[in-house]
């Protein structure tokens, strides 16, 4: 076991770690920013605001580079990926380039022996309010890379990123109810099959309820939505479909409810432990990993966060409809309108889809009821051989009412719920490009206010506010540059979250219908037997 | 002295099975059915033109047939209900199956009428039945009353009849039967036709499916969303495959087991009319013995006449309803046998069909 070591993302022009293989930022066809002021970012100081991101307590020496860092940095996609069991910053590399120290943060590699580890684990709740000013950028973001193939070519949305769902593999489990009355819950096992680096074991389980989820989604939302990570939503509340399993249904709709809302937390955590960023989260390691989570309050319904939710959701609202962005880049207009139209045709295909299940369900009760009434008709029938094909034709039936039930299952969870899922991802893709605007908006306020001061300041000849004034000027023309900073990170962050949301879909949809299709050619293969079984029998009548 | 020559009534001058109701005709609010026929002598054929009216007169006056005796024994082929254009929702719920499928179903349902009459040993001598089938002018206006023969309504006083006691095992056997058989024959269609209706909405949302689907085809400029799109477009087939599928497997049910369970389901209310006619008859003669019995020597020789009259009348339904109910049950387990094999077949051919489709479509998927 190597010694503990800490690595800190690789910081701009310092070509000792990265020998010979600079890539020069011009070559890099990218949005129209320059990137000019990239390189004279200063130093390396990483003074986190103690206020913030109470998670990453840690990054200080900056200075300790890597000097363990050796060996060869490859450009081949493969060597990317999460699975090699060295701790090595290469896993960094895509959200280096404009990846912010956010980024940086969230990602900082720290060995799995090390003791820091739990330090940074053992994070109280995040808030639960998005960050209004994101943390002071630290280290500066690193554009010239390694890979040289990869980022070279023209687009960034094609970039090969580190593909995580191949590595891990979750699934949620035997609900079990614990307690009783109005405060019981239901408790689901997480298992997680791994082979990569970030874990402690191959194969682990836990035992998580639905707000812990909750938590999950919302901590990792405050962290990383606003800067531009597409957040994969988690599965709705329904305060119906528990108070019946509470209350202690034992029927099957509440079961139905809690097969459902199990699958559902399947794809959620599978969908999150897929992106590559928010598979190394620590919040997420420790939803996965570790015994005892703290109850995540922060999701009830009542609680202060919760109300002061509503309150920015509100003014979210309001400024949504007072924003208006130049938008300098008809790339995102694109993409916004692609999105918007998205929407609405997935919207009209699940409501389809939700009518088809409707109907396949309904089909199935029918036909049980069919076979009952040819069941009793057989019983009542006093010619023998005709008596013998009806209680046959019934059991026949009552076989066709199970394949419909087979797929009206696979109607609902690889279509409908699929198209749900999207409906519900594509909210969270809206919600970065308004993180965007909102930072857009941010940086131009302060350009505006940095204007004002700067008039006002040649007003004030001899007054002791001059100083005051000048500093409050250096301080704005910081906050400038940084929000301009900030507008252009989560532009890239966005361009690249687009690119993989784009190729996820098309995958995504790909397999789940894929799956349906599986389905109804079984089903329609075992239709086939149960003709081909009752054609005899209904000939041997006389 | 000069024998008497029994001339046979003349036959039909039709096949009888050769009957087709071709073509059905709207004409305002009512239906005009094309009826053809093949002459016996090989020589054509005859098109005639009949309203539901026509059918009804036809049936009337098969019930009203003179110079058979014991004929309320006969178990008389069913004439469907009447269909309408623009039918309200009672009638066409009262129609069940024979209102689908834009009125196929109910012109097999009018042939399988003619069929059955032409068939029967007694009726078929009719010659109203040979007027209807060949001539060329609508048959008579003139309504017959509606006899006993058109029980619609189940009054309370013939309800205490129905129950009441046979004197002979077999007939009792055959009414407790036909009773049981009567409402699960009712209750099986009633079933199928809610099976039937919700595949019909299956089929419709899948197409509706389908051409959503269709919709989401993006521009090609880009390769994930040309990926999408034909991804959207392969999905928009399956279910286009589905939609097909279970549009003939609603058909399939339609005219096969559909139309054999409907008629089973009026063959059996036949019956149960005949068996009661027969036990309103039996109910007479009880009657009739006891006021024989009770007579005052006035009256007596009188009514023993009555007595003796329904005795005889008696004798000779029940023997005809012998024949009619041992011929009743041949028929109906051959029409049920019929339409279960035909049934599995069909479905079994559309079954294969739509694998292979699946097959197809999935193999295609997997190579997108």
């Amino acid at each position: 076991m190597t010694a503990p070591r800490r690595h800190v993302t690789p910081r701009p022009a310092s070509p000792a770690w990265l020998p010979g293989k600079l890539v020069d930022v011009s070559s890099l066809a990218w949005p129209p920013r320059k990137h000019a002021d990239m390189a004279d970012t200063p130093s390396l100081s990483l003074s986190l605001p103690a206020d913030q991101h109470s998670d990453f307590q840690e990054l200080e020496d900056a200075e300790d580079l890597f000097p363990e860092l050796a060996g060869p940095r490859e450009a081949d996609p493969a060597r990317l990926d999460i699975s090699t069991k060295s701790n090595g910053p290469k896993q960094d590399f895509f959200f280096d380039d404009d990846a912010d120290d956010l980024f940086a943060e969230a990602t900082e590699e720290v060995s799995l022996d090390s003791p820091e580890r739990e330090v940074l684990l053992s994070d109280g709740p995040s808030p639960a309010i998005t960050p209004i000013t994101p943390p002071c950028s630290v280290i500066t973001p690193l554009i010239g890379h390694a890979h040289d193939d990869m980022f070279t070519h023209s687009s960034f949305d094609e970039q090969v990123e580190v593909e995580g769902g191949g590595e891990v593999h979750i699934s949620v489990s035997d609900p079990e109810k614990v307690g009783d009355g109005m405060n019981a819950y239901m408790a689901y096992k997480v298992t997680t099959k791994t082979s990569s680096s970030l874990f402690r074991l191959g194969e682990f389980s836990v035992r998580r309820r639905f707000s812990d989820f909750l938590g999950l989604h919302s901590k990792l939302a405050s962290k990383y939505l606003h800067v531009g990570c597409i957040v994969p939503p988690a599965p709705e509340k329904s305060i119906v479909g528990m108070t019946k399993v509470k209350v202690g249904k034992e029927d099957q709709s509440s079961n139905d409810f809690v097969e459902k809302r199990r699958l559902a937390l399947e794809r959620y955590l599978m969908r999150t432990a897929q992106h590559p960023v928010l598979l190394k989260d620590p919040d997420l390691l420790q939803f996965l990993e570790s015994c005892e989570l703290p109850r995540a309050v922060s999701t009830q319904a009542l609680s202060g966060a919760g109300l002061l939710r509503m309150v920015n959701k509100a003014a979210d609202a309001v400024n949504k409809m007072t924003i208006k962005m130049n938008e300098s880049d008809a790339w995102f207009e694109e993409k916004q309108q692609h999105f918007e139209n998205l929407d609405v045709q997935l919207r009209k295909l699940h409501a389809s889809v939700e009518s088809l299940v409707c109907h396949r369900k309904e089909l199935s009760l029918n036909t049980a009821q069919f076979a009952k009434s040819t069941a009793m008709l057989g019983n009542s029938e006093d010619h023998t051989a005709l008596s013998r094909a009806l209680s046959q034709l019934a059991e026949v039936e009552e076989k066709m009412e199970q394949q419909h039930h087979q797929q009206a299952h696979a109607d609902f969870y690889f279509l409908s719920e699929l198209l749900g899922d999207y409906v519900r991802l594509l909210a969270a893709v809206k919600g970065v490009f308004e993180q965007r605007v909102k930072t857009w908006q941010r940086w131009q306020d302060n350009q505006v206010l940095l204007q004002k001061k700067r008039e006002a300041q040649v007003k004030l000849h001899f007054s002791n506010k001059v100083q005051q004034a000048k500093d409050d000027i250096k301080e704005l023309e910081v906050k400038v540059q940084q929000g301009e900073r900030d507008f252009e990170k989560i532009s890239g962050s966005i361009r690249r979250e687009v690119g993989r949301f784009e190729r996820e879909r098309v995958n995504d949809f790909k397999k789940f219908f894929i799956k349906y299709l599986e389905v109804l050619v079984s089903t329609q293969q075992q239709v086939i037997k149960y003709w081909e079984a009752f054609l005899p029998e209904a000939k041997a009548i006389s | 002295m000069m024998e008497e020559v029994h001339e046979e009534a003349p036959g039909l001058s039709v096949h009888g099975h050769s009957v087709k109701v071709t073509e059905v005709l709207k004409e305002g609010d009512g239906l005009t059915f094309l009826i053809v026929s093949q002459k016996l002598s090989g020589t054509g054929e005859y098109h005639v033109y009949r309203t539901y009216e026509d059918f009804e007169w036809l049936q009337q006056h098969l019930f009203t047939q003179e110079g058979v005796p014991g004929i309320q024994g006969v178990i008389f082929p069913p004439l469907p209900a009447k269909a309408q254009v623009n039918a309200s929702a009672k009638v066409v719920k009262q129609l069940g199956f024979l209102a689908l499928e834009e009125l196929q179903p109910y012109c097999a349902a009018l042939e399988t009428f003619l069929h059955q009459v032409a068939a029967h040993s007694i009726l078929s001598k009719n010659k109203d039945l040979e007027s209807f089938l060949t001539s060329c002018e609508p048959p008579g206006q003139q309504r017959v009353r509606k006899t006993i023969f058109n029980r619609l309504s189940q009054a309370v006083e013939e309800m205490r009849k129905e129950s009441h006691k046979d004197v002979d095992e077999f007939f009792q056997t055959k009414r407790d039967v036909n009773l049981a058989l009567t409402s699960g024959t009712k209750n099986a269609v009633e079933k199928f036709l809610d099976v039937v209706l919700t595949e019909q909405k299956i089929a419709v949302a899948c197409g509706h499916f389908a051409a959503s689907m269709h919709l989401c085809v993006e521009s090609e400029d880009d390769p994930d969303k040309a990926a999408f799109s034909k991804i959207c477009v392969k999905l928009s087939d399956v279910f286009e495959s589905m939609k097909k599928n279970m549009t003939n497997v609603a058909k399939n049910d339609i005219n096969t087991l559909g139309l054999g369970l409907d008629l089973e389901s009026r063959y059996q209310e036949a019956e149960k009319e005949m068996l009661f006619r027969r036990t309103c008859k039996l109910l007479e003669l009880e009657t009739a013995r006891k006021n024989a019995e009770k007579a005052k020597p006035v009256k007596k020789a009188t009514l023993e006449e009555v007595k003796k009259a329904a005795e005889t009348e008696f004798d000779h339904i029940c023997d005809v309803a012998k024949q009619e109910i041992e011929h009743f049950q041949g028929d109906r387990v051959q029409i049920l046998q019929k339409a279960l094999v035909d049934w599995c077949e069909k479905q079994l051919h559309t079954a294969r069909e739509s694998a292979d489709q699946y097959n197809q479509h999935l193999q295609a998927f997997r190579e997108l």
